[in-house]
């Protein structure tokens, strides 16, 4: 998008067309010609099977409406018949539920490589940002598609999570009951829920395109976290990155289709196959696995409102992150002390997921205290001083340098140098 | 240290997804955990054992139905590929001897008339109030989907290593346990009148009376003149297990069969574009490029 476009319509039906809509010359200039650094790897291609995910969730989630019914007293029923009699139903709907996994798996990866290459600092902060709000509204949106079915985990994990806007002052109370259109979880729940389920998929598809648009700015971040100067520094989107980011694509779809045709309910919770009973109360009512960091985080906390509040801080504090790293260094590479503190925040993120799943007793509500704690002051309190006090590694002077050495020689297996050294610089 | 940083992300992620399971919890604490079974249709080449899945149908006509529906469940599908293969013929009679209710007829009034093969399975019991009236109050749960709405916790680190074996049978092994799981209850523990203790039921106190005892199914007779398997409270808990998985996923062996083909054609696919990517690459591998 702020490459020129180079594109030149060789019909005569294509030049008129382009005068008219210069359409082909966006998508030449954003995915054919595009200059990408050179030195991307693997941790770069989860922005396709981002993109990919979310097409294979809206073309399987319209199917699946075309067969199901938001009613309560039909919606379980109506997911069996999916699964028994439509053809090939049972292959759209493990699709559909394993590919939200999948995508929040994916979406991780994403952020974490963004974390630690610094992906969010200047110039690409409202890009980051944008990522933060499409992240919002996929935990939304997975939120309300796992209410769909009416099991047992869909009806307690609804009034759970609902319950919890009563926990503001003043106007908690109505919020609720504008959620519930009731007085209860029930049948108007779930049909705003289906409602908002089926319009949600369409907002992120525009907030993708405005992230998209935001990156095509400045361009990818790179592995060695310095921006590209140079044509030696970058390659053309197609065929490097296009090839590249199909192998990477077709390999996670491997994951995938692992899980949908061997283990597809591994995901799952059994209690979903229990029709919703709102008489009986589950043993425990688990959310999905995605939500779980953010699960314990909420029940860390004994005060309902500030447990409430710490659960969306520590999304929204993702949003303040340009600002709170204080290092004008972006890649971890070249950052000794955060390389590491990065992965004590990966451990501690991963340990609150673990805990998320527990029973909230004893040690365990200890230690989802001292995560909690943690999580916050790894954004708080460990990146505003790490920028002041690390000492960076030299950074090389260009990416070509980086991937080629100095002078862009033929010392190809220089590619790794650029992570590898471990003096300190 | 690129593949170390590739190789504690990859752990870091996996780790993140194999948390989800630990949240599986059904069992209360104490329970015991059920013995693993070998079942046909387990890994990736599983496919039900149709004789198997026809002595667990007897079981669960002669035995269970007196309590358990199976709502979802219809003469048809007994006879559809990759379950118990039925006969038409033999769908048809055993449809006719079932009662369903129909109806209004012309003149308003609801009718008995037989099965056909088209119906779902008559409940045994008109309504929740009366099924619970029946048990003690306890309603006895349908078994439409039960395979896969009963679990027991599997714990770290196996529920990691379950997602590469494609462990995927915890309700089977759960139910077949149970029927073997009656017994004099634990020191100290206190049995109300009218339940019972079952050692792999959470929480132990079960309103479910041992509901089969050995020899009560009569099977099949092989062609030596013996019965096709034991008649014995084990090989029937096996095989009712075997049928309520079925049950439950009516399609387990065309997903496993068209996962299969699907992920060797990826894996083609894969390779092919690993080379591809590795000829393209190398043009520019150690050369600056102008474009
Ligand atoms: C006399 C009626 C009766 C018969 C016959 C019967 N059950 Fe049950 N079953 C019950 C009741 C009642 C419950 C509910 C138990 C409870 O919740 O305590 C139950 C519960 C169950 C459960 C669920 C346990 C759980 O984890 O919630 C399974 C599985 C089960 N029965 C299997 C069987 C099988 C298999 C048969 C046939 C061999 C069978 N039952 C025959 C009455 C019966
Ligand atoms: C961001 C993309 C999406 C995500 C993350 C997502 C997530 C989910 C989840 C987690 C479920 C519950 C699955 C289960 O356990 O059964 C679900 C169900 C469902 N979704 Fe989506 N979904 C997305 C897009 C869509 C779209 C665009 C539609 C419709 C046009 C749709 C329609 C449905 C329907 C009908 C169900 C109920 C059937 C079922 O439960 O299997 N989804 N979705």
């Amino acid at each position: 998008m702020s490459a020129p476009s180079t594109y030149v319509p060789k019909s005569a039906v294509g030049k008129w067309f382009e005068s008219r809509l210069p359409i082909m010359g966006l998508l030449h200039s954003s995915f054919i010609v595009f200059p990408n650094p050179r030195n991307l790897n693997y941790w770069w291609t989860f922005g396709g099977i981002l993109s990919f995910m979310l097409v294979a969730q809206i073309v399987t989630g319209v199917v699946l409406a075309m067969h199901y019914t938001p009613n309560a007293k039909l919606a379980f029923d109506s997911v069996e018949h999916i699964m028994r009699d439509v053809n090939y139903g049972w292959l759209i709907r493990y699709l559909h539920a394993n590919g939200a996994s999948m995508f929040f798996i994916a979406v991780y990866v994403h952020i974490f490589r963004g974390m630690y290459y610094g992906s969010y600092k200047a110039p690409r902060e409202i890009l980051w940002i944008l990522g933060v709000i499409i992240f919002l509204l996929m935990m939304a949106t997975a939120f309300m598609g796992y209410v769909l079915p009416w099991g047992q985990m869909s009806f307690w994990g609804a009034t759970v999570i609902t319950n919890l806007f009563s926990a503001f002052p003043v106007v908690g109370e109505t919020i609720v009951t504008y959620l519930w259109g009731g007085y209860s979880v029930d049948n108007p729940t779930l049909n705003r829920f289906f409602s908002l389920h089926y319009l949600l998929p369409f907002m992120i598809a525009g907030v993708v395109v405005l992230h998209i648009w935001a990156l095509h700015v400045p361009g990818s971040n790179n592995p060695a976290g310095i921006e590209k100067k140079t044509e030696k520094d970058t390659l053309p989107f197609h065929p490097y990155f296009t090839v590249k980011d199909a192998l990477a694509l077709v390999v996670f779809v491997m994951m995938y289709i692992w899980f949908v045709s061997y283990i597809p309910n591994f995901l799952g919770h059994a209690d979903n196959y229990i029709e919703a009973n709102p008489a009986v109360t589950p043993a425990h009512i688990v959310p999905e696995w995605y939500f779980l960091p953010f699960y314990a985080i909420l029940r860390a906390i004994p005060d309902k409102l500030l447990g409430v509040l710490a659960m969306f801080g520590s999304i929204a504090v993702l949003a303040f992150l340009p600002w709170l790293d204080t290092s004008r260094v972006k890649s971890a590479t070249y950052r000794p002390l955060y390389r590491q503190f990065f992965w004590l925040f990966v451990i501690a993120a991963v340990g609150l997921g673990w805990l998320g799943a527990k029973p909230p007793e004893g040690g365990y509500v200890l230690a989802s205290r001292i995560l909690t704690a943690y999580y916050f002051a790894h954004f708080l309190i460990v990146l505003p001083l790490l920028g002041l006090f690390e000492t960076p590694r030299r950074l090389p002077g260009s990416i070509a340098e980086a991937v080629l050495g100095k002078g862009g020689s033929a010392a190809a297996v220089a590619a790794g140098a650029a992570q590898s050294p471990n003096t300190k610089g | 240290m690129k593949t170390n940083t590739m190789l504690r992300f990859a752990a870091g992620a996996l780790a993140l997804l194999g948390v989800s399971v630990s949240g599986a919890a059904q069992a209360a604490e104490g329970t015991v955990v059920p013995p693993h079974n070998n079942w046909s249709f387990s890994g990736p080449f599983g496919k039900y054992d149709p004789t198997q899945l026809q002595r667990g149908f007897k079981v669960y006509r002669e035995v269970c139905s007196n309590c358990h529906s199976i709502r979802l469940l219809k003469f048809r599908n007994l006879a559809e590929e990759g379950g118990p293969m039925f006969s038409e013929a033999q769908v048809k009679a055993l449809a006719a001897e079932y009662k369903v209710t129909d109806g209004p007829n012309d003149s308003g009034d609801m009718f008995q008339r037989p099965g056909r093969p088209a119906d779902a399975f008559p409940p045994p019991f008109p309504n929740p109030q009366a099924a619970a009236a029946a048990n003690g109050g306890a309603i006895p749960p349908d078994f439409s989907v039960i395979a896969k709405a009963r679990t027991y916790e599997r714990g770290f680190p196996w529920f990691v290593f379950d997602m590469f074996t494609q462990f995927q049978e915890q309700g089977v092994d759960y139910i077949s346990a149970l029927l073997t799981g009656y017994k004099e209850p634990e020191h100290g523990v206190e049995v109300p009148a009218g339940k019972y203790y079952n050692e792999y039921f959470p929480g132990h106190i079960i309103s479910m009376p041992p509901p089969i005892s050995d020899g009560q199914v009569e099977y099949p007779k092989g062609a030596d003149g013996k019965a096709q398997a034991p008649e014995t409270i084990a090989q029937y808990g096996k095989d009712v297990a075997a049928f309520l998985m079925w049950a439950a996923e009516p399609h387990l062996e065309a997903r496993k069969e068209l996962g299969f083909r699907i992920l060797v054609f990826l894996l083609l696919f894969a390779g092919l574009l690993y080379f591809t990517k590795k000829k393209i690459w190398s043009r520019v591998e150690g050369h600056a490029v102008t474009h």
